[in-house]
């Protein structure tokens, strides 16, 4: 597709950068050629955010003294200083966080700020301020966008009201709706899509670089770099530890090279499957959660003694309400039953004083005391929950932190759990995200629950880090005979760790399945019908 | 040396700008025929009667309420407790513990009731507060001449009612503190009775800050969902700290009027909270985060600066400098602050 003749579209050579003296990009050297689509895999904290921010001329780079090496586009050396200068040189870039105005159509963002513009008889007075916008021919610009792109999107949709993945679509055609576009970088734009969606972005990343456009691909699901890419760099602690060809890759050499040692395939850990006890120890009856966006409307479940009970669905059908609504998080009804005993619901301090413990998917927000260290993040629930970690002073009048009882049992999550990290004392918010988690779980566990929820616990968290969280979660599960409830959105994740796996669809059990069945019967769950018609 | 940097960043720009500021006028001093030692009495002695003022900002600090500036309702159950104790007439030192007493239960009540209302507006506390603090001033204004007081010592003369702007607490409490254990070495005196009353109650709050309790009130202001999540009920911590906070400020205004010597009454609390505020923001302390050190730095760096620059300026210039330089240090470093998110240092 690149011609060997001209000039490469974007070249980088010895890039390197670094932050305090911590060195995070090592002489990266990668060259793409135009309508070649690169994928870019690595662990989180691998480098990637900081090469594209380089590529982009983000402030974060400059106020933190430059980089070293060369960005060549056309073979000419540039050196962008804000976001601006790359748009002006045909660089644009589609976020993890979509930045588009909700009340606006999907036409009226994609030229947003471009519109074309009709003067007035005001013009003449007030200058191009008073001029008008052109509704007709912004239409046909932001389909003409939308057909280039190859997607089906209806541009007099309101962003509010669109699915995800439309979302998405309206991010890229703003950025390919850009006259002079040559290079597109896509930021994990699949993980938030549904598997269609995300098909569908796939069909139009081979459209726009049939159309001659570059894109540099970020993803996590290395299957789509399989998929759309030409060639692979793989990035891990700074570095390009290898540039594949994608035609003769596969993902399990990708993997490896992410992590640097050898990660087990999914077949080999699959659960096998074992005896689980008829014991119920959790029932739940009619529960009903107002989650935004997570409703649960009725959901009934029995959770065996000392399994893993996998709950899974596709996103804004309700799982994650389950557990979040059990704790006491958000408002709920129904009947929840642990052991025997009724548990009130919207009581957060109830639920934990009856042995139940839960990881949140919101890390950052729920999970985390993001400004004090990780030894007051795992010590702090068994702390007020169960007063441990403290020690009485003056004959008992007063009790206070125990210090070096917090230190030793964070240590000890720190290295059951692989936790990297400079000490004990670091803050939480310092750790990368795969690490977080670990600090999470690590919460938990020092809570020593009969039952644990784990939300989400791989979301956003890299291979190696996902593999560690998964396999601590088992031996939990199996060394101290705690019952999980895992929610995820990952069936294959769930189809590794689970005895069994409840399907959510519209806010309530739509069925539970051993974790062994096809994933075809999960995904016919999932969309909604009962296993019976499916048959 | 790369441990010194680290240790100087820690310190913050603005607090070494400061403290280069006040060492500076401590070196021209003798040139501007300032008597150092009488300086360096005068910002030990205004430390020990703001100190523990600045301290009051701490548990709301620490709850997520972020800066006390409805101080000026701490106060106001102070100046009750005090107009209290010298209604009953009972003269030296055990008219100061009269005092602490009598404002204790109002510094409850007032501080029960303002921490009800910040659960109620959660995000916008400070601004609130603010006026929190302004309409209870306005309200006690007219509360200081209706209230039945009789003591001579606070009415006015002529009319046997209505409490006077400023009541003299000289045969009362006056100096109770600055004159225990003081000590002069000629022109320079040091009172360490101030300086210990300070530190048992720094003590008490650092104490505190170490229980279950104190560690969930971090908590809540650290995170309030986090702590929400474990169990924790984060409108009483958040109550709990804003009567700390209140109280702190009952006592510290009768500190404060020991070594004054004057309870002032009606406007007076009216801009009390700033100084404390701009003390414990120069001192380090953050809208969330704020330690014993940041109220000590503080206290030391913000009376130092209002206390030096006056005499030294306008000895050298011959203008009055003094209530400019108070206004732009307090305010502007409120401003300074507000505008960052982090920066405290721990």
């Amino acid at each position: 597709m690149s011609s060997e003749m001209t000039k490469p579209l974007l070249e980088m050579k010895n890039v390197s950068k670094e932050y305090n003296g911590n060195p995070v990009l090592k002489d990266v050297n990668f060259t793409l050629g135009q309508g070649e689509v690169l994928g870019l895999v690595g662990e989180n904290g691998a480098g990637k955010s900081t090469l594209m921010n380089i590529l982009f001329g983000m402030d974060v780079i400059h106020q933190t003294g430059g980089y070293g090496g060369k960005v060549l586009i056309d073979g000419k050396e540039v050196k962008f200083t804000s976001p601006l200068d790359a748009l002006k040189s045909g660089i644009g870039m589609v976020h993890q966080e979509f930045s588009l105005l909700p009340g606006f159509t999907a036409a009226e963002n994609i030229l947003l700020n471009r519109e074309p513009q009709n003067r007035s008889v005001l013009s003449l007075v007030f200058g191009d301020r008073a001029n008008t916008i052109d509704r007709k021919e912004l239409q046909k610009q932001a389909i003409a966008a939308i057909t280039k792109l190859g997607v089906e999107l209806d541009p007099d949709m309101l962003v509010a009201e669109m699915p995800v993945g439309h979302k998405q679509f309206t991010e890229i055609s703003r950025e390919i709706s850009k006259s002079a576009i040559r290079l597109l970088v896509l930021d994990e734009p699949t993980a938030v899509l549904t598997e269609k969606e995300a098909e569908m972005l796939l069909k139009a990343i081979r459209n726009l670089s049939a159309q001659g456009i570059s894109v540099i691909f970020i993803t996590h699901r290395l299957q789509e770099i399989l998929d759309v890419c030409n060639k692979v760099i793989v990035m891990r602690d700074g570095r390009i530890v290898n540039e594949l060809d994608a035609a003769k890759t596969s993902i399990s050499e990708m993997a490896k090279l992410m992590v640097g040692r050898e990660v087990a395939t999914p077949d080999s850990e699959k659960q096998e499957a074992r005896p689980i006890s008829d014991k119920v120890v959790l029932s739940v009856k009619n529960l009903w959660v107002d989650m935004p966006g997570e409703t649960v409307r009725d959901v009934n479940l029995e959770v065996h003694d000392g399994e893993i009970l996998g709950i899974g669905g596709l996103a804004g059908q309700g799982k994650l309400g389950i557990p979040n609504g059990i704790m006491g998080l958000f408002p709920a009804g129904g009947k929840v039953v642990l052991n025997g005993s009724e548990i009130p619901l919207n009581n957060p301090r109830a639920c934990l004083d009856s042995s139940l413990a839960f990881v949140s998917e919101d890390r950052r927000g729920v999970g985390l005391l993001l400004d004090e260290s990780l030894e007051w993040n795992i010590a702090f629930p068994a702390m007020q929950i169960q007063n441990k970690f403290l020690k009485p002073y003056l004959g008992g009048l007063v009790k206070w932190r125990d210090q070096s009882g917090i230190k030793k049992v964070t240590d000890k999550y720190i290295e059951q759990l692989q936790i990297k990290c400079t000490s004990s004392k670091q803050k939480a918010k310092e750790l990368s995200g795969g690490n977080q988690q670990k600090v999470c779980l690590a919460k938990a566990f020092a809570l020593e629950p009969k039952l644990l929820f784990v939300s989400e616990p791989t979301r956003g968290i890299d291979i190696g880090a996902k593999a560690l969280v998964l396999k601590a979660l088992r031996e939990y599960n199996r060394n101290f005979g705690v019952t999980i409830v895992m929610i995820s959105s990952e069936l294959e994740e769930l189809r590794q760790c689970c005895d069994r796996i409840a399907i959510i669809t519209d806010g309530a059990v739509s069925g539970i399945l051993p974790a062994s069945s096809p994933s075809e019967d999960f995904g016919i769950l999932m969309v909604g019908k009962t296993a019976k018609e499916a048959m | 040396m790369e441990k010194a940097v680290s240790l100087l960043k820690s310190f913050g720009l603005p607090r070494l700008i400061i403290t280069g500021f006040l060492l500076a006028l401590f070196v021209i001093a003798p040139f501007a025929d300032i008597n150092v030692g009488a300086s360096l009495s005068d910002v030990l002695g205004r430390f020990g009667q703001n100190a523990i003022m600045v301290l009051a900002m701490v548990p709301m600090i620490h709850s997520g309420c972020g800066l006390n500036f409805g101080l000026p309702l701490g106060i106001i159950s102070g100046l009750l407790g005090a107009t209290m104790a010298i209604e009953t007439g009972i003269q030296g030192p055990v008219s100061f513990l009269l005092a602490i007493l009598y404002s204790t239960p109002f510094a409850i009540i007032f501080g029960w009731g303002y921490g009800k209302l910040l659960n109620r507006v959660k995000g916008s506390e400070m601004m609130i507060a603010t006026y929190v603090g302004f309409s209870s001033v306005a309200f006690m204004s007219i509360m200081w001449l209706i209230l039945p007081y009789k003591s001579p010592t606070m009415v006015w003369g002529y009319t046997g009612q209505g409490l006077r702007t400023t009541i003299s607490t000289e045969g009362f409490y006056y100096h109770v503190l600055r004159d225990t254990l003081s000590l002069s070495i000629g022109s320079f005196s040091i009172s360490f009775g101030e300086i210990i009353f300070f530190a048992l109650f720094a003590f008490i709050i650092w104490a505190f800050l170490h229980t279950k309790t104190g560690t969930a009130m971090t908590a809540v202001g650290s995170n309030a969902v986090f702590a929400r999540a474990s169990g924790i009920n984060i409108d009483k911590q958040r109550t709990l700290s804003v009567i700390m906070s209140t109280w702190l400020g009952a006592l510290g205004i009768l500190c404060y009027q020991q070594g004054y010597g004057f309870i002032q009454l009606y406007q007076g609390p009216m801009y009390m909270a700033m100084p404390a505020v701009s003390a414990i923001l120069i001192g380090g302390a953050s809208v969330n985060k704020a330690t014993i050190t940041n109220v000590i730095i503080g206290t030391i760096l913000y009376q130092g600066i209002v206390s030096m620059t006056p005499s030294v300026m306008n000895n050298l210039i011959h203008t009055d400098m003094s209530e400019v330089l108070r206004i732009i240090v307090s305010n502007g470093m409120i401003l300074y602050a507000l505008t960052r998110k982090s920066g405290a240092s721990r």
